[in-house]
């Protein structure tokens, strides 16, 4: 499988066919459970990809304990400090920059709010303004929008294309549908042991409309998915 | 539209509560329902004084001598506080070792367990061997009763943080030490709030049970002395305070807990 920089991947399959525990391996978060092989080259080959990714996942993963502006910032909070990075002013930045970010996925008003006064779709807003706070290149997501309802979930996803728009993402779901219209490449999992297959896209950039070449798309996909159950019996 | 039978509209109910029901209100008409039921025990059952005194009478006493009550309530509230500090203390610095490193878990974890078996009272007349008839036996009595749900509670809240949480703060760098203070001891202090409330119930019996084997100052050496002169209406009023101190720790340590920890699900 390639990972294109500055485009977005998605990987569909049904449950269990171990896109998650992909995702987990190229966010370093795999444990000794998986059986796994091949390797994972880079371009430029000397870089550390740990250092470089914004993880997502389809539980929003706020802190109740803290406010949504401090969910938001809470990257800051790890990893080696920098020097110089706990002064009054550095902090001013931080907040200010978190507080722009608020505003871009719209939640500025809630910034001092609890987490628990926020519906499921706000709170899934609040971890893409926390992701795109780490500001890395490359960014990891689990399912993010499975759990919203259809409207807000179709918002979302426009926001998270505009927002996200220089990443590199790769974005694993269940959908058909949203991978056909977020993805600039799709691969689906399938099999035991697991092995992608790369499809063709439509040629309209994403966000896409669904229009006729997308629908023929996703036939096929759905298609190609049931042919491993057909297989199996 | 004409073949619909007619609905009368239905008089919307109004609440008039000019006051609430707080639970401090619900707790004092209780009281007062129990000290009445107490006096008609008295009367009616014409119990001698020796053996159950009438409220009137214990109320009498306890104005009456209401500054050696008074001397020894500050004592005994101070190895309650105290004893519960200490046992706090001794919980999280517990809690943290078992969870930092796996062997201290292995040996830990079976003898915290047994030393529940043993009756904190058996070992009061040891401690008072060791520690003497002053406060810091008592302190010791009351920090041993409540180790035991401290610590299991500290120990399981950390144990139980949320893996979502650990794996985001892995991918964010976070090291070991950071995940600890910035996530792990946040999501583990709904757990710990539970141990702490139920060792606030439970100090006052270290406390005062420290108190009966060997002292010279609070309630309950207090309520022996009384016992011993029949003056069983200062037993009663020794109690009363002794009661009111408990549930009145109670209800602060609730407060101060639902302040400190406002998302406690």
């Amino acid at each position: 499988m390639t990972f294109p920089a500055g485009q977005w991947t998605c990987i569909l399959g049904r449950s269990g066919c171990g896109k998650t525990s992909l995702l987990r391996y190229l966010a370093g978060l795999l444990d000794q459970q998986v059986d796994w092989s091949g390797t994972l080259s880079l371009t430029p080959s000397h870089a550390d990809l740990s250092l470089h990714i914004a993880y997502m996942a389809q539980q929003d993963l706020l802190m109740p304990w803290l406010s949504v502006l401090d969910n938001v910032m809470l990257s800051h909070q790890f990893g080696k400090q920098i020097a110089g990075s706990r002064s009054t002013s550095a902090r001013k930045l931080t907040s200010e920059k978190a507080l722009a970010l608020l505003q871009k996925v719209g939640l500025a008003d809630s910034a001092s709010h609890t987490v628990s006064q926020l519906s499921g779709g706000m709170r899934q807003r609040v971890a893409l303004a926390r992701t795109l706070m780490q500001d890395k290149p490359v960014v990891l997501m689990d399912e993010p929008f499975s759990a919203l309802d259809a409207v807000t979930r179709y918002r979302l996803q426009d926001l998270a294309c505009e927002l996200l728009i220089d990443k590199t993402v790769v974005l694993i779901t269940h959908d058909p549908q949203e991978a056909i219209r977020l993805a600039d490449q799709i691969y689906i999992m399938r099999g035991v042991p697991a092995a992608a297959e790369s499809l063709n896209v439509p040629s309209s950039p994403p966000p896409r409309l669904f229009d006729a070449q997308c629908a023929a798309l996703q036939q096929e996909i759905m298609t190609c998915l049931e042919r491993e159950d057909g297989a199996a019996q | 539209m004409n073949n619909m039978t007619r609905v009368d509209p239905i008089p919307c109910q109004q609440h008039n509560n000019k006051w609430h029901m707080t639970p401090v209100l619900r707790l004092m008409i209780s009281a007062l329902v129990i000290i009445g039921l107490w006096q008609a025990v008295v009367v009616i059952l014409a119990m001698p004084s020796f053996i159950l005194p009438a409220p009137l009478d214990v109320f009498d006493r306890l104005i009456q001598r209401h500054d050696v009550l008074l001397k020894h309530t500050l004592v005994t509230a101070q190895e309650i506080v105290l004893g519960l500090l200490l046992g706090l203390a001794m919980g999280l610095f517990f809690a943290l070792q078992m969870l930092l490193s796996n062997p201290i878990k292995r040996w830990l974890l079976p003898i915290l367990i047994a030393s529940q078996a043993v009756p904190v009272f058996a070992i009061a007349p040891v401690l008072m061997l060791w520690l003497g008839y002053g406060m810091a036996s008592k302190i010791v009595m009351t920090a041993l009763i409540i180790f035991f749900p401290v610590t299991t509670c500290c120990y399981d809240g950390l144990r139980n943080t949320p893996t979502g949480y650990l794996d985001l703060a892995q991918t964010m760098g976070a090291t070991r030490w950071q995940m600890l203070r910035h996530i792990q001891f946040p999501a583990s202090l709904p757990t710990l709030a539970s141990g702490i409330r139920v060792a606030v119930v439970i100090a006052p019996i270290g406390a005062v049970a420290g108190e009966w084997v060997g002292s010279s100052e609070g309630l309950g050496y207090l309520m022996l002395q009384a016992n011993a002169r029949m003056l069983i209406d200062e037993m009663f009023a020794a109690l009363l305070i002794l009661s009111a101190l408990s549930v009145s720790l109670y209800f602060v340590t609730d407060k101060l807990l639902k302040k400190l920890i406002p998302w406690e699900v």
